[in-house]
């Protein structure tokens, strides 16, 4: 369970986030969305303890983000941004590889080596796993950052828009492997998205962020309406009943 | 924690098992032939190493081979290469953990202001103090002095724009770079205003030479360089870590401002220690590193580090050798070192194409 109570937020005087309340239930898929600008991105990164909160407190499975040491949330939660590029030259594994620092401090063991050879098998990379980052496909790319944070092997996952650039293909796939992680492997993971179909579809739960408040939080049942979506997106959005659930139209 | 199902279709640890396809690990290198090949060419290096040492240590030595005049002579020459190993070994560490840190390969710790800073310090003695001064203003003293000063100068700049509420390490570099150019100015201004004998005095310090260091302060500058190193060493782990960036770092269990601190920390100490003794040798760090990324090709820093000494020694023990028995160009080393290294580097980098 990740507890987020009066968290607030500013940057300056127009623009703030919060005070944000909000419980987010352990396993499944939570998808946060929003408009652009409306605080998704500050939120998820707060949770992740890479941005300082102003005021309020933020508990990840009973462990407050602020005052728990940076080494032990690191066996709890995870966190991928949304822009990643690494001044070094790595290898797919070798990147994979660091998401066990928490455990191994950069001394890897057999073990470790078993870990990292099953999240590159789990996320199909085994052919590419001795491949450099600067060989590999956008797609292909994003597939090796995921591969890591799950190989941190933490009970909560974030991850930042893990489907910017990819296309339809890669999309689902992604969206596919990160479904199985969620039931195969129980964890919670959090993901920021644009695309309310891929939401809906694939989400558990949907919390719905405008002006850096929660607008809506529940089931995608519950967000998939013409007038919720209207309201959060400021877009005229129609949803019909398609071949697999729920679909907003706003083309 | 939640152990992953390991019956699931899509997680097959036992697969690997019966599969005679090569072993899967994620070290330093991904094949035996990159292996291979940083061996390789750790041991030229080194083989290169000892025999530009020996050739500047006996080379033209004029008594014959093992006679008591020949070690006398061969001693004299020690501290000069003693004195380049220390230099190489201070620029080298610290050029790599530096660009690790600030997450930036083109850059060296030098324009942080630490050789503005010494230029500075140099040349006010003379303007103050005049030529005498100059000459009084040698020997242990100065150098721990100079030393603490650069220590101190850098711990206050890194503390004071790092620490801060939008503590910032873009800013805290251009901060850096414009503290070094104001030095600079001050110290040209001021280098206008002295008479010709004084001014060459003063420029024979500036010239980045061996020549410069006084054999009585390395018992001071080995013990604490070798700390220092050695510091940097034992962080060697996570150095690699922090190589991939903030966000990364704090994921993965590290406070990474408080390990840019430290390793800011022991950078300032090498590159004073470095300055102090020599003058400014503003090229050969960044060439050093270059190179010994270029060479190891990982991202490990226990394997980066030796590769970077290593190069660092032979660059400059091979300049040295070249300067004093076939050009007989005596004093200017950092001329060739340029010349040379920054050829070499060219050439690496257009045939690899990149960083």
């Amino acid at each position: 369970m990740i507890t987020l109570s009066n968290v607030r937020k500013s940057y300056n005087s127009e623009v703030s986030i919060g005070p944000v309340d909000l419980q987010i239930p352990a396993g499944g898929i939570t998808a946060l969305v929003g408009p652009n600008g409306a605080g998704k991105s500050t939120l998820l990164t707060m949770i992740g303890r890479l941005l300082g909160l102003d005021e309020g407190t933020i508990e990840i499975g009973g462990y407050d983000v602020t005052t728990t040491k940076s080494k032990d949330l690191a066996k709890i939660v995870s966190i991928l941004r949304q822009e990643n590029h690494y001044v070094t030259r790595l290898t797919v594994r070798q990147l994979v590889g660091f998401g066990r620092f928490p455990y191994s401090k950069g001394r890897l063991t057999v073990a470790d080596e078993e870990v990292i050879s099953r999240y590159i098998d789990f996320l199909d990379l085994r052919a590419l796993e001795n491949r450099y980052l600067d060989q590999l496909s956008g797609g292909q790319r994003q597939r090796a950052y995921v591969a890591m944070v799950l190989c941190q092997e933490t009970d909560y996952v974030l991850l930042d828009e893990p489907l910017n650039n990819l296309d339809m293909r890669h999309s689902v796939q992604m969206m596919q492997h990160l479904h199985k992680a969620a039931r195969e492997l129980g964890r919670t993971i959090i993901i920021v998205l644009h695309d309310i179909n891929f939401a809906c579809h694939y989400g558990d739960r949907i919390c719905a962020v405008k002006d850096g408040r929660i607008a809506e939080f529940g089931t995608p049942e519950e967000i998939m309406t013409d007038d919720l979506l209207t309201r959060v997106f400021e877009t005229p959005v129609e949803c019909i009943n398609g071949p697999r659930g729920r679909l907003a139209c706003f083309y | 924690m939640l152990e992953p199902t390991v019956s699931s279709p899509g997680i097959t640890p036992a697969a690997a098992a019966g599969d005679p396809a090569p072993r899967r690990g994620a070290g330093a290198f991904p094949t035996r032939r990159a292996r291979r090949r940083y061996i390789l060419i750790l041991g030229v290096l080194a083989l290169a190493a000892v025999a530009f040492a020996f050739g500047l240590l006996a080379w033209k030595n004029p008594m014959p081979v093992g006679s008591a005049g020949f070690w006398r002579i061969a001693e004299l020459r020690v501290t000069n290469v003693t004195v380049m190993a220390i230099v190489a070994f201070c620029q080298a560490m610290a050029t790599v953990s530096f660009q690790t840190v600030t997450n930036n390969r083109i850059i060296t710790p030098s324009i942080m202001g630490f050789e503005s800073l010494y230029v500075a310090v140099q040349t006010s003695t003379v303007y103050f103090l005049g030529a005498t001064g100059l000459v009084a203003f040698a020997g242990t003293q100065q150098f721990l002095l100079q030393v603490a000063l650069m220590v101190g100068f850098a711990l206050v700049l890194y503390g004071w724009l790092l620490s801060g509420k939008y503590g910032n390490m873009q800013v805290m570099l251009l901060v850096g770079i414009i503290i070094g150019g104001g030095l600079g100015s001050v110290s040209t201004f001021m280098q206008r205003l002295l008479t010709p004998s004084e001014f060459d005095l003063l420029s024979a310090r500036l010239f980045g030479s061996v020549t410069n260091a006084d054999a009585s302060y390395l018992p001071y500058a080995i013990p604490i360089c070798l700390a220092a190193g050695g510091a940097l060493w034992l962080n060697a782990r996570r150095l690699n870590l922090v190589s991939l960036g903030r966000d990364s770092t704090v994921n993965l269990g590290l406070n990474h401002r408080f390990e840019t601190i430290k390793v800011l920390f022991f950078v300032s100490i090498l590159m004073a220690i470095s300055t102090a003794l020599v003058g400014p040798m503003t090229f050969l760090g960044f060439l050093v590193a270059t190179l010994a990324y270029q060479f190891a090709d990982t991202y490990d820093h226990r394997l980066v580090f030796p590769m970077a000494f290593l190069t660092g020694f032979v660059v400059l023990t091979g300049a040295y050798f070249v300067m004093n028995h076939i050009f007989y160009a005596q004093g200017v080393v950092s001329i060739i070192i340029e010349l040379v290294g920054g050829s070499v580097f060219l050439y690496v980098i257009l045939r690899k194409g990149r960083l």
